[in-house]
């Protein structure tokens, strides 16, 4: 390549950088050199091509999705579709060589309205270094270098993913969540896919009807109901493995509606038998110590969810005659009414779920008998409603605490769908014949133990 | 028809006397022909008895089996009576009850229903019976099961209230997982929101109370 091409390509970029932005939200692009990351102003991301290959290019385009679903980065289009025009190499150079440094087209970038560029490139080793450039500051962010990729691996998405979370870690100060999945059920049985609707796989017996799915804090287990003839026990999955293990006090009756304490040692669950529906734990640990934390009488109490300190359980109750958002320590003490209720203006409340960070509470309510998705500030306990488009429910938080999963009828039928609570961005994430009680996984580590 | 029965042993008698009366035998040489004879005519008598008792047993017999062959017939016509009244009463126990939306209160048009149930389980005490609660496709999937859990208490509440005894009815929910009509309208919600009656056990032979 000679300089006169790059400085055509140079006129292009530039040329089309107008078109591209007009696509996309409207951006402020004051000076922003030497940037820090702001809330509320997203930084353009420009992810760029170079060695083709397999393993590389898939890795561009999943970090490259990664990077717009985090909703964190105005990602730049790249003119004439092709990364490959910006390969990054030296100008001048015709012949690949092992002491290659990359040439960073500083200047370039930054015409094409880019804070940040991401190159992933191959080592001789055929291990990868993927480098996060500073455009404004023109040096380089991050840099990670990664074993061989290999696409046909299991794991190969899930550590792609996981780049993907680090370069939003460097940017951001808190990594991404591309490597997380969603449980959901589908036709009575539960699924799992990855946060970018990639790798649908079913966990459940086919055949027997499955139902609330929860994600065990350490990211490889799963805790669920199956019904048994009538009955509805509550099963412990080890996703790693494929092994199941009943868990013991929910044998011989209708168990659901599970939530883990956020150290993992406590299962907090629904019951419903001949003395109504109330919220029990049992310590997972000690495989002991049943302990019924509320006595409904002629109430129902359901659907619990701890708070991220592990003091505190936020469930549903039918006390009020409306299903509405209760609180309660994790003990059972203290119980009273949470989401503020207006006789005849709050709608039956179901299926909350706290914030990674504490701060919120997710929860789906009836307006004018839709129900739609709600967030309620803990702190101040202001509600503010999320969705208006068919019908919504069942929220589940992302680990980012910013990203909600739910299930929205918004297209006819019922799937599960994302939306960033900062941008507004909705994005649909299953497209089955149904899909309902979607649950969202931690960031799933390499497994250590 | 037992008074023939002397009758026609005594025509047997006579049919094998008259057969065995025609032309006299040719004198055999050798021993005297008159204790011959006699002998003979001693030998008829006594097969024509031996005949006329095996034609006795015979007839018992056939007696018996056809008062045996009525007995069986009898017995399964009463069998087949219990079995018919059996399937009544279970059509009656398995009818269903239907709620209002979000709603578990025993309906007043429902409570004749249940009070068929409640007669039923009084007058079949080793009747043991569950109660299913389910619910429409509206309102949280979860919460559907804690209000079909609901709606299954309500009738045996009723049930038990009227003297029939907490562990002769099983209740249990499945929510909005087992719809019996499908579509997203009044029509089809009506129909879902009910209790289903299934019988446990003591429900081999039942009979309908008179009511």
């Amino acid at each position: 390549m000679k300089p006169p091409f790059w400085l055509g390509l140079l006129a292009i970029a530039v040329g089309t950088t107008g078109a591209a932005a007009q696509d996309t939200t409207v951006v402020e692009r004051g000076v922003r050199i030497g940037i820090t990351y702001e809330p509320g102003v997203r930084p353009g991301m420009l992810v760029l091509g170079g060695e083709r290959g397999t393993a590389l290019d898939s890795a561009r385009t999943i970090i490259a999705r990664d990077l717009d679903y985090s909703d964190e980065f105005e990602m730049i289009a790249l003119p004439l579709g092709d990364s490959l025009s910006l390969r990054i190499r030296p100008v001048g150079e015709d012949s690949y060589t092992a002491s290659f440094v990359p040439y960073v087209n500083y200047p370039l970038y930054a015409a094409l309205g880019a804070d940040f560029a991401v190159n992933v490139h191959p080592e001789t080793d055929s291990s990868v270094i993927v480098t996060l450039y500073d455009v404004p500051g023109e040096t380089v962010r991050r840099e990670l270098r990664i074993p061989p990729l290999n696409p046909a691996a299991r794991d190969f998405r899930l550590r792609v993913h996981r780049i993907a979370d680090e370069i939003v870690r460097a940017v951001t100060g808190v990594p991404g969540i591309a490597a997380t999945q969603i449980l959901f059920i589908n036709a009575g049985r539960i699924y799992r896919v990855d946060f970018d609707g990639h790798t649908i796989q079913g966990l459940s017996t086919p055949g027997l009807a499955a139902m609330s799915p929860v994600w065990h804090p350490d990211g490889h287990r799963a805790v669920f109901m199956e019904w048994l003839e009538g009955i509805g026990p509550l099963y412990m999955l080890d996703l790693d493995t494929g092994r199941r293990e009943v868990i013991a006090p929910t044998v011989g009756s209708l168990n659901y509606a599970p939530a883990f304490s956020p150290d993992g040692t406590t299962l907090a669950f629904t019951r419903s038998d001949s003395e109504g529906t109330d919220i029990y734990t049992y310590n997972l640990a000690d495989d002991c110590c049943l302990q019924r934390l509320t006595v409904g009488g002629f109430s129902d109490n359901l659907s619990p969810t701890f708070s991220p300190d592990g003091q505190r359980i936020a469930y549903v109750s039918t006390r009020p005659g409306y299903t509405q958002i209760y609180i309660m320590g994790s003990d059972g003490t203290g119980q009273e009414l949470f989401a503020p209720f207006a006789y005849g203006v709050s709608g039956e409340s179901h299926a909350p779920e706290w914030s990674p960070d504490g701060l919120s509470i997710a929860f789906d309510r009836y307006v004018s008998k839709v129900s739609q998705i709600f967030v309620m500030d803990v702190g101040n306990r202001v509600v503010r409603q999320l969705t208006s488009l068919g019908r919504n429910s069942d929220p589940t938080w992302a680990p980012d605490g910013r990203h909600l999963a739910f299930v929205s009828s918004r297209t006819g039928s019922n799937q599960v769908w994302i939306i960033d609570m900062e941008t507004g961005r909705v994005r649909q994430l299953t497209r089955l014949g149904e899909a309902r009680l979607p649950a969202w996984s931690p960031r799933i580590a390499e497994r250590t133990n | 028809m037992r008074h023939i029965l002397p009758i026609s042993a005594g025509l047997v008698v006579v049919v094998i006397a008259v057969a065995c009366g025609g032309g006299p035998p040719p004198p055999p040489p050798g021993p005297d022909p008159d204790s011959l004879a006699a002998a003979q005519a001693e030998q008829r008598r006594q097969d024509s008895i031996a005949a006329a008792r095996q034609a006795e047993q015979d007839s018992i017999l056939r007696v018996r089996q056809r008062i045996q062959a009525e007995e069986r017939r009898a017995q399964e016509d009463s069998i087949a009576n219990v079995r018919a009244e059996t399937n009544r009463v279970r059509d009656a126990l398995a009818r269903r009850v239907h709620f209002d939306f979000d709603r578990s209160n025993v309906r007043p048009e429902d409570a004749v229903i249940l009070d068929q149930k409640l007669a039923i389980l009084q007058g079949n005490p080793s009747l043991q019976i569950q109660v299913t609660g389910h619910c429409d496709e509206r309102g949280s999937d979860e919460y559907n099961l804690a209000l079909g859990n609901r709606r299954a208490l309500a009738a045996k509440r009723y049930l038990t209230d009227r003297g029939i005894a907490e562990s002769r009815i099983m209740t249990s929910s499945m929510g909005e997982e087992r719809p019996l009509a499908m579509g997203g309208n009044e029509a089809a919600w009506a129909q879902n929101r009910r209790d289903e009656f299934t019988i446990l056990s003591g429900g081999d032979e039942l009979r309908m109370p008179g009511m």
